[in-house]
């Protein structure tokens, strides 16, 4: 079952296509990495999935209902959740309530600070519960973005380059979370770190200007010519 | 000490000095500590959208205003009580403030300052077009006999300063409640981080056109208080002036810090106070004053305590 799907998505920037008619199939239950270059479309497609920028046309559907014009807030409430590319925590409270704000979406009372000290375990920020958000490494603040989409319980977790700024042992935990989420998440990923995408992605998806130009298994697609021209950089 | 029971000492222990003080202080601070209370609860309320939510309103005087005239006029032609007249300001206040929170809310930054302003103006010149009813500047005053609630004469100092006490406790306590409650701290996130509140799946224009009708209707509160306290009503309080007083003691006094409105308020009002004592360019002083701290301590009285010696400080 398609938990997510888009038809002739676009957007067009004052008259530059950011990204271009693409058909976008995402079923329950598998982890898909969204790859390709930089001012490939990859922010603004899933931009419009999560309702962040409003597309110049197409369609986008969740679990069967077309949400191409439903409000951000309401999108995230039907079981999505994003995570941003630039850091974007409450710099100025402390780094439980960050993650108890996504919490609360779902639970109340008792269950909320029992969701907050879970997800603040799965990342390994646990220790860090009363710092100042604003006060952690921007490795950590990463790590709590993370924290903060787990939080929500979501059905479809959009992660938006999440391992920028890691370091070696917290990207290989990362990956191994992933594969950990896996069985009760749907997730969309954005990476460029190509030894988390080949390890935790069932399926890869690449974009390049705005289109998409290959999509298959993460064996498929290191073997595709054209990816490795577009993307891969096999200088010949 | 846990963080409630230092939050609880510290608030509670003001409350108690105030209460003490209504005993002790000699007529004329009694007199203005009366008259700073009930400022500093319309503070509070502005603190609620600028200090919490973060949305600068250049219009709160609309709010003050409307509570005042809403009792005013209700006690004045109507000839209500001062317990209905003051529900016809409360209610008047928050409608005022869903109308105004309604439009200017489409609009954000300096926008959001204008639209407010600019409302502000449109409210200030409806009372003097109406000058027939609101007396326009001159003003109405209230009667003795009018200002007597529930058998407790309000013009009388004492009954008066108590009266600012239950006004001001009523809105610290309700503030201090919020801010521990989970729709305080979205509102803190909206101030923090808007976007990413909404990526969190908060529908942020209702989490803002409730804190603007929060802080509107509690200015109200501030304003039909006023008038009734101090048995006047008039235009002053819906100019331009009564729109700039709010952010300035909330900015001296520690932006969206629970205290920081009654220290700003408490501050500046004894800051003119005393040094108009001295001399009569004292609006000199009170500007130097001003500029110093703004330098020195840019996250007001409060914020340098939280700063410095609480992080904690709610």
């Amino acid at each position: 079952m398609m938990l997510m799907s888009t038809r002739g998505l676009t957007r067009q920037f004052a008259g530059l296509h950011a990204v271009e008619d693409v058909d976008f199939d995402l079923p329950q239950g598998q982890v898909r990495a969204l790859i390709g270059p930089n001012g490939a479309g990859k922010t603004t497609f899933v931009g419009m999935l999560c309702g962040r920028i409003a597309p110049t046309s197409g369609t986008v559907v969740f679990d069967g209902q077309d949400i191409s014009r439903l409000a951000a807030h309401k999108r995230i409430n039907l079981g999505m959740a994003y995570t941003f590319q630039i850091t974007s925590v409450f710099a100025n409270l402390s780094v439980a309530e960050n993650v108890a704000l996504a919490a609360r979406r779902r639970r109340h009372g008792g269950a909320v600070q029992d969701a907050v000290v879970r997800a603040l375990q799965q990342v390994g920020l646990q220790d860090r519960l009363a710092q100042n958000a604003g006060d952690l490494s921007y490795g950590h603040q990463r790590l709590l973005e993370i924290a903060m989409g787990l939080a929500q319980h979501p059905r479809l977790l959009i992660l938006d380059e999440p391992t920028q700024g890691l370091t070696d042992s917290e990207i290989a935990a990362f990956k191994a979370l992933v594969r950990g989420l896996a069985d009760t998440t749907t997730i969309l990923l954005i990476e460029h770190n190509m030894s988390v995408v080949m390890e935790t992605a069932d399926v890869i998806t690449v974009l390049n200007s705005g289109r998409v130009l290959a999509e298959g298994s993460p064996q498929a697609i290191h073997a595709d010519p054209a990816v490795q021209r577009a993307y891969l950089g096999t200088g010949g | 000490m846990s963080d409630t029971a230092k939050t609880v000492a510290l608030h509670g222990g003001l409350l108690a000095l105030l209460f003490a003080l209504g005993f002790l202080l000699p007529a004329y601070h009694h007199g203005n500590l009366a008259r700073i209370m009930v400022l500093a609860s319309y503070a509070i309320g502005y603190n609620i959208l600028f200090g919490y939510t973060g949305l600068l309103s250049l219009g709160h005087a609309l709010f003050f205003a409307a509570g005042m005239y809403g009792m005013g006029l209700a006690v004045q032609y109507l000839g209500l009580s001062p317990g209905p007249a003051l529900t016809a300001g409360l209610v008047a206040g928050a409608i005022v403030a869903g109308a105004v929170g309604l439009l200017a809310l489409r609009t954000a930054g300096v926008a959001f300052m204008i639209v407010t302003l600019m409302f502000a103006q449109a409210g200030y010149l409806t009372v003097l077009y109406f000058g027939a009813f609101t007396r326009g500047d001159e003003g109405f005053v209230l009667q003795q006999a009018q200002r007597v609630l529930w058998g407790i004469d309000l013009s009388d100092p004492v009954h008066r300063y108590f009266a600012a006490f239950a006004l001001f406790a009523t809105c610290l306590a309700a503030v201090l409640w919020m801010v521990h409650r989970p729709f305080g701290k979205v509102l803190i996130a909206i101030r923090e981080n808007e976007d990413r509140a909404r990526m969190l799946g908060y529908d942020v224009f209702a989490y803002k056109l409730a804190a603007v009708i929060l802080s509107g209707t509690i200015s109200a509160a501030a304003g039909a208080a006023y008038g009734l306290l101090f048995g006047y009503v008039g235009a002053t309080f819906a100019s331009v002036q009564y729109s700039i007083f709010p952010l300035l003691w909330v900015l001296l006094g520690g932006a969206g810090t629970v205290l920081g409105p009654f220290i700003g308020t408490l501050f500046m009002f004894y800051l003119i106070d005393l040094s108009s004592g001295i001399t009569t360019a004292y609006m000199l002083i009170a500007g130097v004053v001003l500029v110093l701290l703004t330098l020195f301590a840019p996250q007001g009285l409060a914020g340098e305590l939280r700063k410095r010696i609480w992080r904690g400080l709610p």
